[in-house]
């Protein structure tokens, strides 16, 4: 019998590092989105009648509901990364999942919002609105195709923060794996000694993993607080855009 | 930041309150009718919106310089993308 020692908990663990890429990444996506406000503001000047025109149409109220749902999502976001920092999984997942029904509600409003553009025939391409301007052409495509990219970033945030929340929900965990072709009975024994379980079984395989589930772990809750940091980066920055865009479209006018 | 830092809940509650405030000052604003100031007013205001979720709830204010200057050189990048694409726009 051989005792394999597992250098599992040794890994390499940089949390500044980490979310210094996370910085880097959302800076381009930064930059995604000023090339088409650049883009908004040079026809805003082309057209400054179809926009203020094109503005006046969009309903002030549905659009600062949404604001304020993307800023209360963005609150509960840092709460639930400052209990985690506490060890506090269960508050963090709440807040998460706050912040998950907060997402929801905005995705729901925009449905709403589009669906009644869409019913008055305003829609890119559409018969009613090759009979107007070029401006209001331009305009409704902004709208559509800048609320639209910020709605997919959304859905992509919901995404990240589903997965966060499993991880978060569940108890600190950790997998290792050792490499053990052949025919293996298991036996498990704790550091002292205890014989824990037993498997007669003589099974044919090439390795084996062992996930120690813990009631409590501050070192591995620490890990899991670097990742839902850098979600919540992710979710901060689409809240950061939706705050340049409801002034351009709903306000300016 | 090797350690978590702890920020109290109550920072946290009071920018989100600011930003609430900031959403109701812009939108009072724009309904003022005041010409050409209300777009510089609406830009101003979203800027201090988001420079509060960047320093607060993005704790950028906590990290260290690389960050800041990480999102400076970004900023000066879109500056100067701005200011030569209306340069060519204005005087085409």
């Amino acid at each position: 019998m051989t005792a394999v020692a597992v250098p599992h908990l040794e890994e390499h663990h940089d949390p500044e590092g980490s979310r210094f890429g996370m910085w880097l990444f959302l800076l381009t996506e930064i930059l995604l989105f000023a090339g088409i406000f650049l883009l908004y503001a040079v026809y805003r000047y082309q057209f400054p009648e179809d926009f203020h025109y094109g503005a006046t149409t969009l309903h002030t109220m549905v659009g600062a509901i949404n604001t304020i749902i993307l800023l209360t999502s963005s609150l509960t976001m840092v709460l639930s990364i400052a209990q985690l920092v506490r060890g506090d999984r269960r508050g963090a997942a709440v807040m998460l999942g706050a912040t998950i029904a907060l997402g929801l509600s905005f995705l729901v409003v925009k449905i709403f919002e589009w669906g009644d553009k869409i019913g008055h025939g305003l829609f890119p391409g559409s018969e009613e609105l090759m009979e107007h301007t070029a401006g209001e052409n331009m305009f409704y495509g902004l709208y559509f195709g800048m609320t639209g990219l910020h709605a997919l970033h959304v859905i992509v945030g919901l995404g990240v923060l589903a997965v966060m929340l499993v991880r978060v929900a569940r108890k600190p965990r950790t997998t290792v794996r050792i490499p053990a072709p052949g025919n293996v009975a298991l036996s498990l024994a704790s550091d002292d000694g205890r014989r824990l379980w037993d498997d007669n079984a003589d099974d044919d395989v090439d390795g084996v993993e062992i996930t120690l589930v813990y009631a409590k772990n501050e070192e591995l809750t620490d890990k899991e607080v670097t990742k839902l940091e850098n979600a919540g980066l992710y979710w901060h920055m689409v809240d950061v855009i939706w705050i340049f865009l409801f002034p351009f479209l709903y306000l300016i006018t | 930041m090797e350690e978590h830092t702890r920020i109290p809940y109550s920072r946290y509650l009071m920018v989100w309150f600011a930003l609430v405030l900031f959403t109701g000052v812009t939108i009072m604003v724009a309904g003022l009718q005041v010409g050409g100031w209300s777009v510089f007013a609406a830009i101003f205001i979203a800027a201090v919106k988001g420079t509060l979720v960047l320093f607060y709830f993005m704790h950028l204010r906590y990290e260290s310089g690389m960050f800041k200057m990480a999102l400076t050189v970004a900023m000066l990048t879109l500056a100067v993308i701005m200011a030569l694409t209306f340069a060519d726009v204005s005087f085409r």
